[in-house]
């Protein structure tokens, strides 16, 4: 009886997945038609690569949320969090100064390493303090921004060394046959993402834990491991973000990341994940950070949207692209 | 306990309404100083002025004690006052987080008779305050306009606004009353809320969408380092220059050095909170009579008075 059950319901899942995971393409689609309408510009290359390219940080980070998520958690500290890894990672390439290869690889290395340890001091409160996800990353949130202000005495951490900053550049503006490495780099974690999510006992045992932690619980998933590792993962995420966000501009601000998380939280949604866990889509994930980035554009390129408005319109955007993939569910 | 907090703060205002009088002689004076704390770089700018003002008066004035006090939010400012109260001060210098919330408690401590002295955003009621210090926020758009007119005669122009306020609309305004009639046009203006990453994004948007741009004011020091980096990005060649604005020491630097791109900057100074306590001190202090406005006028930095306005140790 059970092993039916249980050999019947992935292969059902899997059809399920199929037709509900086509839905946040279908917004972009009809996004994308929308814009070329608006201003032929629109659809040039150099503007759809930019949008693309801008939309890896979110797109990164989002898949971090996806599991999170997905396992019935939050994090709100996530745009906190990549202001205080870049400004810690500038800091570590300053005191280091040299312009070559294994300064960058060590201030990489460091912003992992930080990044890292803020999303395991956020899983292990959650767990062993026992306190909704809500309210412990709202707390870290506040610290982790408080630090970056602190740190950068309320001005701004800048890369000081040009040379090295001419070297690190082309992670963000260069290029691989044409793609721009940003873009790779979002495939690339989606893919990592996708596989340990969909492959992996790891991957069960989250969704498992979103859908029912009783159950999980009694199932013998070990839920305090399973839960830390999703913060974990969440905040290694935001330190491969953060990686491609330094180059762009060399420096940290106490506004950097600002509203991320929101960002972040939206793009999950958008792309099909259920906010309230048990259901994890890490390809409609980035889907959704490139929706939102399409949207801010469009913005932008059309003429007729007065600037003061630009908020309201881009909000009902967002609100009727859901709907589409709603109806979309429904026709099914 | 609420009582004796009451007692003890309106004690407090009564000494300090004898000592404005009294111990003006004696020269024992206590300044209290609330601002908003560090979360952009130019109120970063503006507690570092604040900081560096209140020991610089300190050995000035024997006697003088200046308390400065950072807040997050309008409430907790609202707070801070009451904390300073406590500690009987005779002058209060404050940068409010805005107008609405912290008229009345701001009138509290004006009824204890301490002399009050406001900076940059105004209060609801402007009997309150002793002394005004703002900066010049029409003339801050009025001086880039005319910069632009001057220099660029003719030509198209896009604009990064800042966060929606009464602020922002000043400027743009006035920015725009200064060009009218020359031959400067602006093509294309959206926010970019004084964020440099949000404003690499509309820039990107602007070159997409226009295929000549003459000129940027970017309106703000943080938004014209993103403007210059997506400029960079597209390789365009069409874009004879960026104004900037609000003197962040980089960009002043380049004023300094002669940067082909960054010609001109102009002033909104957070150092006009020192202005602000030199003035509230001297008012104890000399004879001269302080009670009044004083509106520090926006400057245009050019490379020619460039080092005056470069502060390498702020942080802004």
């Amino acid at each position: 009886m059970t092993e039916t059950v249980l050999r019947s319901s992935p292969e059902k899942r899997r059809f399920n997945i199929d037709m509900r995971a086509l839905s946040p393409f279908i917004a972009l689609i009809v996004l994308m038609i929308a814009g070329a309408l608006i201003n032929p510009d629109f659809l040039t290359a150099s503007n759809l690569l930019n949008v693309v390219t801008r939309s890896a940080f979110i797109a990164i980070i989002a898949v971090g949320a996806t599991f999170v998520i997905s396992s019935g958690g939050l994090d709100l500290s996530v745009g906190s969090m990549a202001a205080l890894t870049a400004g810690l990672m500038i800091l570590t390439l300053n005191s280091l100064g040299n312009a070559d290869m294994s300064t960058l690889a060590l201030g990489m290395l460091a912003a992992i390493a930080v990044s890292a340890a803020c999303g395991l001091a956020n899983g292990l409160i959650i767990t062993f303090g026992r306190i909704e996800p809500f309210i412990v990353t709202l707390g870290t949130m506040g610290i982790y921004r408080s630090l970056v202000i602190w740190l950068a005495a309320g001005g701004t951490i800048t890369m000081r060394n040009s040379d090295l900053r001419e070297l690190y550049r082309p992670v963000y503006f260069g290029d691989i046959y044409g793609v721009p490495v940003p873009i790779i780099a979002f495939l690339v974690v989606a893919a990592i993402g996708a596989l340990i999510l969909y492959r992996t006992s790891f991957g069960r045992h989250v969704i498992a834990l979103g859908s029912n932690e009783d159950v999980a619980r009694y199932s013998g998933v070990p839920i305090w491991r399973v839960r830390t590792l999703t913060y974990i993962i969440q905040g290694i995420c935001v330190g491969i973000a953060v990686l491609v966000y330094v180059p762009r501009l060399g420096s940290a601000t106490p506004t950097t990341g600002l509203l991320w998380e929101l960002q972040a939280i939206t793009a999950v949604v958008i792309g099909g994940t259920a906010l309230k866990g048990g259901v994890g889509r890490i390809w409609g994930t980035v889907v959704g950070a490139v929706i939102l980035e399409v949207v801010a554009n469009i913005m932008v390129l059309s003429n007729f949207v007065s600037e003061f408005l630009v908020g309201a319109v881009q909000g009902a955007i967002i609100i009727i692209a859901m709907l589409v993939q709603r109806s979309v569910h429904r026709g099914r | 306990m609420k009582a004796t907090v009451l007692k003890i703060a309106m004690a407090a205002g009564l000494m300090a309404g004898v000592a404005t009088g009294a111990m003006a002689q004696q020269k024992n004076v206590t300044i209290g100083v609330s601002i908003p704390a560090a979360t952009h770089g130019w109120t970063g700018g503006a507690v570092y002025h604040a900081q560096e003002t209140a020991k610089e008066l300190e050995k000035m004035y024997p006697g003088l004690k200046v308390i400065v006090k950072t807040s997050p939010d309008g409430a907790s400012q609202a707070n801070a006052l009451d904390d300073l109260t406590a500690q009987k001060i005779d002058a209060l210098v404050v940068l409010p987080f805005n107008s609405d919330e912290l008229t009345n408690p701001v009138r509290e401590v004006k009824k204890k008779g301490t002399l009050i002295t406001v900076i940059d955003r105004g209060l609801k009621d402007p009997t309150i305050q002793d002394i005004y210090v703002a900066g010049d926020n029409p003339g801050f758009g009025r001086i880039a306009g005319k910069y632009f007119a001057d220099t660029l005669k003719q030509g198209n122009i896009v604009v990064l606004r800042g966060i929606p306020t009464v602020l922002d609309e000043e400027r743009v305004s006035n920015f725009e009353k200064a060009i009218e009639g020359s031959g400067v046009k602006v093509i294309d203006k959206q926010y970019a809320n004084w964020n440099r990453d949000d404003a690499f994004k509309v820039m990107q948007d602007f070159l997409s969408k226009h295929q000549k741009i003459d000129a940027v004011w970017a309106a703000d020091d943080d938004m014209a380092l993103g403007v210059l980096e997506a400029i960079r990005q597209a390789k365009r060649e069409d874009i004879k220059f960026v104004v900037g604005g609000a003197g962040m020491k980089e960009m002043v630097k380049r004023v300094m050095d002669g940067d082909k791109m960054i010609p001109v900057n102009v002033t909104y100074p957070p150092a006009l909170v020192a202005t602000a306590m030199h003035v509230t001190a001297a008012n104890f202090y000399t004879k001269a009579p302080m009670r009044g406005t004083f509106v520090l006028n926006a400057q245009l930095i050019t490379k020619d008075n460039a080092k005056d306005h470069y502060f390498p140790n702020s942080p802004f």
